[in-house]
């Protein structure tokens, strides 16, 4: 939700229309790069919808705005699904995703703070941003801050050493400020992530770790609403996770049929068509 | 008392970045400190124990303490992280090169053992970190030589923005920049003493060896001087240059760091870059995995001690 803007509180239909927009802008500057992580930027569009028109405080004329929730992408290669959800939010102007990728743009293809207002840090070296957040959660409290700060990290980091100091950190600092937002798309660069290192059982690992754990089908706006609510609503002490199950290229179902790809191929006249397809969806 | 460095009969001031920093804090709220389990092995405990809620124990986890230290940084706060050299460079370093110095973070890391200055092996011999640390832009490093140089260094770097990578000495450390007219500057070498035989350009604790070797020579007739570079990027290229083109001199690059990629080779390298070509050698440590024993008699086996350092300049003057 947007600072001062009450009337935001959007239901399920208009968090919806806002996931599918996500995904035209994500098309539109993937359809300029002719490639792009298009496939993630799908799946974690309805995530991000949640995020930015349900759960986060900010402005979005001021994204350094101190009173603001920080959302961190520790998972760089997710920018553009980030720049989409940036673009609908208003915290960058729609004409932008015209330079997507380009020289001197402010959009680059991985996400990095130095380039992109609203984009928290560099992240990319997977692994890193659970870390930084943790550090981060710690710096709110000696502010007195009531901010939370949302991490959102891939089910591929689950594979780094370093997610796991920072989950154990995390816990052991009773960081209750802090909420991490796993995709679990179940894809990595080599194949299945639970082929390619199987990181379940998943909520028990979180939770003996000290975690407020919830699981949920991260394709489905009522689930993810009442999730993010339950997870800054949590009472105890402790830090919180939101393990999103999702789909690689949720809401194309022409693309969602293609064989499970970590970069999803697209043919240049498929853009069009996938765009005419949320169009139409985002009619009804 | 933690192993300290052996004096050689220097006075010596006790834990002087743990007090350094408190004086710091005193006067700045936003300096917090994080230790990955090593606060008493590097003499954060001082600041601990009179800051216990600006002290973080970030447990033996160098990756996270580094990130948080980031995250600190990112909202406001000049985070101080310490633990080995070993640990921050090998370990953590892709955490210091994308979380910290590519967003040029206003953390400062702060690590003890550098170089040979431990008996444990190779696990804990931080011989490569300059080497490995210098490649990285926005990173500041410095290497003090002794308590006077470590104080007046925690409070410079506290003041600089940025990061900053900075070799400690911990527990009794020796004392003895106090007795030349120097202050220390981020960037900055100072000539310690002056000589036409041989030009000294020394950093960390070899700065003192060198010093000392050169006393010893003086009552041989042969006339050191001493140019002290306690950072080594941005390296104080300018004066070292001119320093080195001044005739006649030996230059004598001394540093506690493997003789590959540290100050010596930067040395060198500046020399080249200005078409100064004097005669050139390093004392360093060698391009091997070093001994484990004990620390003196390592000193002398690599070179470090001022009975080797005086030997081997002798030897080269008379080559």
């Amino acid at each position: 939700m947007r600072d001062g803007d009450a009337e935001n509180t959007a239901g399920a239909v208009s968090l919806r229309q806002r996931a599918c927009r996500i995904r035209r802008h994500a098309l539109r500057m993937g359809e300029v790069q002719g490639q792009g992580y298009i496939a993630q930027a799908l799946g974690f569009a309805d995530v991000l919808a949640v995020c930015y028109f349900h759960a986060l405080i900010y402005r979005a004329d001021d994204p350094e705005w101190e009173g603001r929730d920080r959302l961190y992408l520790s998972m760089g290669h997710y920018a553009l699904a980030l720049y989409a959800a940036m673009i609908e939010a208003g915290i960058l102007p729609e004409d932008e995703l015209e330079t997507y990728g380009g020289d001197h743009s402010r959009l680059p293809m991985s996400g990095m703070a130095a380039y992109t207002p609203g984009m928290e840090i560099t992240g990319g070296s997977l692994g890193h941003g659970l870390g930084i957040a943790v550090g981060a959660a710690l710096g709110l409290k000696r502010k007195n801050s009531a901010n939370f700060i949302y991490n959102l990290l891939s089910d591929g980091e689950l594979g780094e050493g370093s997610t796991w100091e920072a989950v154990m950190s995390a816990a052991h600092h009773r960081l209750d400020n802090l909420i991490a937002v796993v995709d679990f798309n179940n894809q990595q660069a080599d194949g299945p992530s639970q082929e390619t290192l199987c990181a379940e059982p998943l909520e028990d690992k979180w939770q003996a770790f000290g975690w407020h754990v919830q699981r949920v089908d991260g394709n489905h706006i009522d689930a993810l609403t009442t999730a993010f609510d339950a997870a800054r609503r949590h009472r105890r002490r402790q830090p919180r996770v939101i393990i999103c199950n999702t789909r690689l290229a949720a809401g194309v179902p022409f693309l969602e049929a293609r064989e499970r790809n970590h970069f999803l191929r697209v043919e240049p006249h498929e853009w069009a068509q996938a765009i005419a397809v949320l169009d139409r969806a985002n009619a009804r | 008392m933690i192993a300290s460095l052996d004096a050689g009969g220097a006075p010596t001031v006790d834990a002087p970045f743990g007090h350094a920093l408190n004086e710091v804090a005193r006067h700045n709220d936003k300096i917090v400190a994080l230790t990955a389990d090593l606060s008493k092995y590097t003499d954060l405990h001082v600041f601990a124990a009179a800051n216990p809620s600006r002290f973080y124990q970030m447990g033996m986890a160098e990756q996270v303490m580094i990130s948080a230290a980031a995250g600190l940084a990112r909202e406001g706060f000049t985070p101080f992280a310490t633990t080995y050299a070993v640990f921050a460079s090998r370990r953590a370093y892709d955490f210091i090169c994308m979380a910290i110095a590519e967003e040029s973070l206003d953390v400062k890391i702060v690590c003890a053992l550098p170089g040979l200055t431990t008996g444990y092996g190779p696990s804990h011999q931080a011989t490569e970190d300059l080497a490995i640390f210098r490649g990285l832009p926005n990173l500041t490093i410095i290497d003090p030589c002794d308590a006077t140089d470590i104080q007046m260094a925690t409070r410079a770097i506290a003041e600089h923005r940025g990061p900053v990578y900075m070799r400690l000495l911990r527990g009794r450390v020796p004392n003895v920049l106090h007795q030349y007219d120097y202050r220390f500057q981020i960037g900055r070498a100072s000539l310690l003493r002056d000589g036409g035989d041989v030009l000294f350009i020394a950093t960390g604790l070899m700065t003192m060896r060198a010093l000392e070797a050169a006393k010893r020579l003086r009552a041989d007739g042969i006339h050191c001087a001493v140019l002290h570079v306690p950072t080594i990027k941005p390296l104080d290229a300018a004066r070292i240059r001119d320093e080195a083109a001044k005739a006649g001199r030996l230059v004598v690059v001394a540093e506690n760091h493997t003789r590959i990629g540290g100050l010596g080779e930067a040395v060198a390298a500046e020399l080249m870059r200005g078409g100064i070509h004097p005669r050139f050698c390093q004392i360093a440590l060698p391009d091997e995995f070093l001994d484990a024993g004990a620390l003196p008699t390592l000193h002398d086996r690599y070179g470090l001690s001022v009975d080797a350092v005086a030997a081997r300049v002798k030897q080269w003057l008379e080559a």
